[in-house]
């Protein structure tokens, strides 16, 4: 489609276009490469302030950080850190954290690879609507299954356990593990499964020893984001937990209730929340898109 | 019954027949074996998943109120629905939603489309490569702390937006106080953090223009819109698409931003969809009413969903 509307292009700008595009002049050129700098540089610059000053605001004092103007040069100190996780109790939050997520994230991909190996390898009916009810599941907003995961919990006694968060965030990572392995396990040549087929390995045998070791790119990057999601997730943490198995981002929340705010260790928390996360980002970045498209894009 | 599947399953996949040698239809046709793999997801899901749904359906027809325990649960059929349908706030918040969506979605559309043609334009690969990076952060940073760090700079006191406002003249603004600035100032810290998305899926729609046609038609012309539209538009269609539902669905399910800058307010000026049924079925406590809503909202999303899968779902 694009080479046809480049041809129609060509037609209409005449024969001699080669004529009608002269190299540009050095000038011209250098110019167009500063505003191009400047242009990336503004991006830079927006993508990355706020985390810095939630960085910033987490190394000043209370005074500095509620400074009016805003304070750019101080003496950085690690009082908020203590502070918060010793005094508001973040450490065993953030290890809730830790707990849960790395959890849901082992079962999410024990559970999720037979099943992304049977999607990519088998036919069988009513595949089309197994695959819609994953994206759905992944589209849906998690306040739907919050109201009855937290009245169950209530009746069988699991609100504020590690468990029910656990099985919960299982909601989104499965649609998220099967997604990715999917596309992974496709790409494993079906040859290599037929061959220790006829020499007599178990369908089990061939997914454990053959396509799941060459599918571990896949798996990795699938397992960095179903425990990216359920670290920042916010609404089921807040539904399900009390103080036991209070995560992170609750605990972040919690400095709310207050007369004056201690934005220092509020920022002290969020900072420790988002920098694990970010590395994580950075390892897979480049399958961030795919992702967070479900696959649509790679 | 192998035999229907394989006729079903060729008759489907054709042009995938062609290109692949040899299949062993017994092998990849077997249900069984297919349905052991598939069964421990399924199971899991249909636990976590459909069950719980299938209890909100239930739930929806009763009155159900946790702090009037003594009322027990009676099946009072649609009254919540009805309740809902004619509850002005219920319709508020759906289209104050609306309203979010076309507030924040045109301006990540259109700045993603600029970061993404800067990145892709040849030249500075290096402090490209550092900015395509730094896009990472907003998408990696929680949408609790998103919302923490937005109650920060939009603080009117000591925030860093005031402090520059106030430096270039205009002066101080009060932002989550005031009805229409505490709105604007989310959708301000939805758009940090979602344009980058926006702007990495729009570059991969253009990696996808093959360099050839691009450089052709660089020759042709040097209008950059022309290339714009004419060369690059239609690689972009698909991602575009990609991000209208995501964003669209995204936007539905966004809560925690909200909770954690204004918890919906000041009033109800902030409060989408999933933040005010959250209220109403945990600080009113009226789990019948909200699971009605809740029922509502997954109608919306199935919607959703089946566009998706109409419009860019392919099977890989």
């Amino acid at each position: 489609m694009a080479t046809a509307s480049a041809d129609r292009t060509a037609r209409t700008t005449g024969m001699d276009s080669r004529a009608d595009a002269p190299p540009a002049p050095p000038i011209g050129r250098r110019l167009v490469t500063v505003w191009h700098l400047l242009g990336l540089l503004a991006i830079l610059l927006l993508a990355v302030f706020p985390f810095y000053w939630m960085v910033a605001t987490s190394l000043k004092t209370q005074t500095e950080a509620l400074a009016s103007p805003p304070v750019w040069t101080f003496t950085p100190t690690l009082t908020n850190y203590v502070e918060a996780l010793y005094n508001h109790d973040v450490l065993s939050s953030l290890i809730n954290s830790i707990i849960i997520a790395v959890c849901t994230t082992a079962l999410a991909l024990l559970l999720g690879t037979p099943a992304a190996y049977a999607l990519a390898r088998f036919e069988f009916r009513g595949k089309e609507d197994l695959w819609f009810w994953f994206i759905t599941n992944r589209m849906l907003s998690p306040i739907v299954v919050a109201l009855p995961i937290f009245l169950l919990a209530r009746n069988l006694g699991l609100v504020d356990t590690h468990i029910v968060l656990i099985l919960v965030y299982l909601t989104f990572n499965l649609p998220i593990v099967i997604w990715i392995c999917t596309d992974q396990f496709r790409g494993v040549p079906r040859d290599l499964d037929e061959a220790a087929r006829l020499a007599g390995a178990s369908r089990f045998t061939i997914f454990w020893r053959i396509a799941l070791p060459l599918a571990m790119p896949g798996v990795a990057v699938s397992a960095i984001f179903s425990f990216i999601f359920s670290w920042n997730e916010l609404l089921f943490a807040l539904v399900l937990t009390r103080t036991a198995a209070r995560t992170a981002p609750v605990a972040a929340t919690s400095f709310m209730s207050g007369y004056e705010l201690p934005w220092g260790q509020i920022m002290a928390t969020g900072t420790l929340i988002v920098l694990p996360v970010v590395v994580f980002a950075l390892i897979v970045s480049k399958h961030l898109v795919q992702g967070l498209t479900m696959g649509a894009v790679k | 019954m192998s035999n229907g599947l394989l006729a079903r399953a060729t008759g489907r996949g054709r042009q995938a027949a062609e290109d692949r040698p040899v299949v062993y239809p017994t092998m990849w046709t077997n249900w069984r074996v297919a349905l052991a793999f598939l069964a421990p997801a399924f199971l899991a899901l249909a636990l976590i998943g459909i069950f719980p749904t299938v209890f909100a359906l239930v739930n929806s027809f009763r009155r159900y109120n946790l702090v009037r325990p003594l009322e027990g649960t009676p099946f009072v059929w649609i009254q919540n629905y009805v309740t809902v349908l004619n509850d002005s706030s219920f319709w508020g918040a759906l289209g104050r939603t609306f309203l979010f969506l076309v507030t924040v979605l045109p301006v990540q559309l259109a700045l993603g489309l600029v970061i993404a043609l800067l990145l892709h334009r040849p030249g500075l690969s290096l402090f490209r490569t550092l900015t395509r990076l730094s896009l990472v952060i907003p998408l990696a940073t929680a949408p609790a702390v998103v919302g923490l760090i937005g109650r920060l700079l939009f603080n009117r006191d000591f925030g860093v937006v005031n402090a520059f406002l106030t430096s270039t003249g205009i002066g101080a603004v009060e932002w989550l106080g005031d009805t229409t600035n505490a709105f604007i100032s989310v959708a301000l810290m939805d758009i940090w953090q979602w344009t980058p998305f926006c702007a990495l899926v729009l570059l991969a729609g253009l990696t996808m223009v093959p360099n050839e046609v691009e450089e052709a038609a660089r020759l042709e012309t040097r209008s950059r819109w022309q290339i714009v539209r004419y060369v690059q538009l239609p690689f972009l269609l698909p991602s575009i698409t990609v991000i209208l539902i995501l964003r669209t669905a995204d936007i539905l399910k966004m809560f925690d931003t909200v909770f954690t800058m204004t918890r919906g307010g000041p009033g109800a000026a902030t409060e989408l969809i999933s933040v005010y049924i959250q209220r109403v079925g945990f600080r009113v406590f009226d789990q019948g009413v909200a699971s009605a809503q809740a029922i509502l909202l997954l109608i919306l999303t199935i919607v959703l969903a089946r566009l998706y899968i109409r419009f860019v779902y392919r099977e890989v």
